[in-house]
């Protein structure tokens, strides 16, 4: 662990990833504490320009809503929507690619087929379609998000588990009479733990900026205030008020970039021999 | 003993045009149209954009003033007997087809009681009071109702009753009359050309019946699809007039505080779009009339009219919109009042249970307007879910009941009996339509109200019977009356004498004239 830690602390990009993420998360956290008053609230009058007013630092959108407890509020919406869905994914993905991996045969290849299918259609004219189908809600962005993420996670399974099944220790589990799925879940799937991480952390970015691209399309949760239906909303305004787009914008990119450099980071890390050797 | 309500079209032409300067000849209008129609034959076809155009092409026997008023069009004058069954209007002898036939009675008994009747719905209901239509000479008309009909005088509009040509029309097949690719009436303008996704071409009536009118040499039409582009083309100095709704509402202020630019938002008098959430009478915490009435308390209707529909339009006190007829003053008004609301809840014991809210699917200032209203809603303590929906979803969910509130705007056409009493009338109520009593309100006492409204002879009675019906609404408040809206008309400012009437520019061009700058 501190070995890790220190990998991961030589790579300087990673750390400033950190640090950024976890800005974001306490925000979304302590929204509540900090703008007790919620985000839809009018609470000045429209368009006021951010540092006019101490009480509202980043000013007032169309409706006169304040813009700095919306980007605190869609922190916890984007970060929500973003960690449930690729755990949702990796749910799905993982078992589909390790069984596949593992078994190989006509279970690998209708596997492969079926995950195929879903990477043949373009994800998010997918994620369009399953939202608009079932209403848009945080339930139905986070399926549809979750069900076309789902297939790099279990290629990269399969990939791992079908080099990993033929290793000595696997051979050396057969022999020893352990169940199957004990095999795939003690022996193997652990070693495939850390390109997974890696995977998910980019995924997490990923969902992210698919939740924020549907509510810009005004597919979003009506209910809830997130940074691309602040940015769908601004758009119309842009040429009177350009910085209500601007704000979420850069939100959802320094959230969206510091999820990578921490991906980078955990590559870095999790698997020093592989990512060192171009530098 | 006749009622003689007779005006000169002269004095009126005049009044119209208390503009400073004397009206200039010449010039040409550039005008947006949107969308494109998909036809220009007025008596078969009356949506927006077709009577928008068509509206230049044919007339009809009269139009109206701001206050629905009549005024002459093809009729110089008119007569209404005193029982309120006889209405006699006297043409103007020297009105010729764009053809140059010769226009006469009897082409407005060819329209009203054989073409419109086939091809018209809206004004074939109507048409089942009238007994009959006849022509006693070749300048005079003369329609018997079988029972006095009050809103009668207000049918009589370009959209309502265009008079189309008998001598081309007769003995043939409407629909498939060659004539209607090349429309032929008796307005102030021709046609000329229809390039179809580019322009349509109109161009002065020489021989129009009415001396010097009309002023604009030609009014071109442009046809441009998308919202920014025709915004651009405004700035730009291509388009002189942005008719109503042919902006998004947020280009609005960008474009009116532009050099030389003007907006109104009269000229919608006559349709009288009203807006309003309909609020489910049936079940659920709006079935309660204290709720109901809570909700008209909480929602801040000035500031969504400025800060969404840049001030234009008027807070709607009323069922009546206040520019429709018999529109009352006497009634129950709900002012901005969140303490109100919360005094009346706690009264009915409101438990907190949701209320699902279905805004209407029309574009970015419906979207902003219900998430307002949601937050006025729920600031007095109401619990509220916004339902997203695409306009199909928001048509079925209404048509079959499934909602809490929703938002919609439906047209009056200057009478209660024609645009109101079918919001709340009983006989009115049934699954399957957006438009009918949606919300399921009953009280027998409006039924009857209206009911005798339609066919009382005198205004003021009408008047008593509609202070009535409006008073008992407005207490029981059985939808949620939002505002009159206010469409923008933006044009330049050296475009004179553009919106005249409660029919607006859909027969406005006749007056117009384009000052130098």
């Amino acid at each position: 662990m501190k070995d890790f830690w220190q990998r991961f602390r030589r790579n300087r990009g990673a750390v400033i990833g950190l640090v950024l993420l976890l800005a974001v998360i306490l925000i979304a956290l302590f929204a509540p504490l900090l703008f007790p008053q919620s985000p839809w609230k009018m609470v000045q009058r429209p368009f006021l320009p951010p540092f006019d007013m101490g009480q509202y630092p980043l000013g007032t959108d169309a409706l006169g809503r304040n813009v700095i407890a919306g980007l605190a509020y869609g922190a916890q919406v984007s970060l929500l929507i973003g960690l449930v869905s690729t755990v949702v994914s990796l749910a799905i993905g993982i078992p589909l690619g390790a069984f596949a991996g593992y078994f190989g045969g006509w279970i690998d290849d209708s596997l492969m087929r079926f995950t195929e299918f879903f990477q043949t259609v373009p994800s998010f004219a997918l994620a369009i379609v399953l939202v608009a189908i079932f209403e848009p809600s945080v339930m139905s962005i986070i399926a549809a998000i979750a069900i076309v993420s789902w297939p790099p996670v279990a290629r990269l399974v399969r990939g791992e588990v079908l080099s990993l099944r033929s290793r000595e220790y696997v051979e050396a589990a057969v022999l020893s009479g352990q169940k199957t799925s004990t095999i795939i879940w003690r022996q193997i799937l652990p070693n495939t733990l850390s390109p997974i991480i890696v995977l998910a952390s980019l995924m997490v970015a990923t969902a992210i900026l698919l939740e924020s691209s549907l509510s810009f399309l005004g597919l979003g949760d009506p209910n809830m205030m997130s940074w691309g239906y602040m940015i769908g909303a601004a758009r119309t305004v842009i040429r009177q008020a350009w910085w209500l787009s601007f704000l979420p914008g850069l939100a959802i990119v320094l959230t969206v970039l510091s999820l990578n450099l921490i991906g980078e980071g955990l590559n870095d890390a999790l698997n020093p021999r592989l990512s060192r050797k171009g530098k | 003993m006749l009622k003689r309500l007779t005006a000169l079209a002269a004095t009126l032409i005049v009044a119209a045009g208390t503009a400073y300067a004397d009206p200039i000849a010449g010039g040409r209008a550039n005008v947006v149209i949107q969308p494109e129609p998909p036809s220009l034959m007025l008596g078969l076809v009356q949506n927006g954009p077709t009577q928008m155009v068509a509206g230049n092409i044919y007339e009809s026997l009269l139009r109206y003033d701001e206050n629905l008023e009549p005024l002459p069009q093809l009729a110089k004058s008119w007569e209404i007997s005193e029982d309120g069954l006889t209405y006699t209007f006297h043409l103007f002898d020297n009105v010729k087809w764009h053809d140059g036939e010769a226009f006469s009675a009897d082409d407005v008994v060819f329209s009203a009681d054989v073409f419109l009747r086939e091809t018209h719905t809206r004004l074939r209901s109507t048409l089942e009071h009238v007994e009959s239509i006849t022509a006693p000479d070749a300048n005079t008309v003369v329609f018997k109702l079988k029972e006095p009909f009050g809103p009668f005088i207000g049918v009589f509009e370009g959209g309502t009753m265009p008079i189309v040509p008998k001598h081309i029309y007769e003995g043939t097949d409407y629909k498939t009359n060659p004539a209607n690719n090349h429309p032929i009436g008796t307005g102030p303008f021709k046609f000329v050309e229809w390039v179809k996704g580019s322009h349509i071409l109109l161009t002065k009536n020489e021989d129009y019946y009415i001396d010097g009118l009309p002023y604009l040499d030609e009014i071109y039409w442009h046809v441009i699809p998308d919202a920014a582009s025709r915004a651009v083309a405004y700035e730009t100095g291509v388009i002189d007039i942005l008719p109503g709704g042919s902006v998004e509402n947020f280009d609005v202020s960008r474009l009116t505080a532009m050099d030389n630019s003007c907006v109104t938002d009269k000229g919608w008098e006559f349709i009288g779009p009203l807006s309003w959430m309909w609020l489910n009478n049936r079940e659920g915490p709006t079935a309660d009339k204290r709720f109901r009435q809570a909700v008209m308390y909480a929602m801040d209707r000035e500031f969504a009219k400025d800060a969404l529909w840049n001030g234009l339009g008027k807070v709607a006190q009323s069922p009546v919109s206040s520019s429709t007829r018999f529109y009352s003053d006497d009634i129950n008004k709900y002012d901005y009042n969140p303490e109100k609301a919360k005094e009346l809840l706690a009264e009915m014991g409101y438990d907190g249970t949701p209320v699902r809210l279905l805004p209407l699917p029309y574009g970015e200032t419906w979207q902003r307007w219900a998430e307002a209203i949601k937050q006025n809603l729920e600031e007095v303590g109401i619990k509220v879910e916004m339902v997203a929906s695409d306009v199909a979803g928001w048509n079925q969910k209404i048509s079959e009941w499934d909602y809490d509130m929703a938002f919609t705007y439906l047209y009056q056409y200057g009478d209660p009996a024609l645009g109101v009493a079918r919001t709340y009338i009983s006989s009115n109520i049934g699954k399957g339509s957006p438009w009918n009593n949606v919300e399921g309100y009953e009280n027998a006492k409006v039924d009857e109200l209206f009911d005798k409204a339609a066919v009382a002879v005198t205004k003021e009675e009408r008047q008593t019977l509609y202070t009535e019906a409006q008073q008992i609404l407005t207490d029981d408040v059985p939808v949620a009356w939002l505002l009159e809206l206010g469409f923008p008309t933006i044009y330049r400012c050296n475009v004179k004498d553009l919106v005249t009437t409660a029919i607006g520019i859909n027969d406005g061009f006749r007056d117009a004239y384009i000052e130098e700058k």
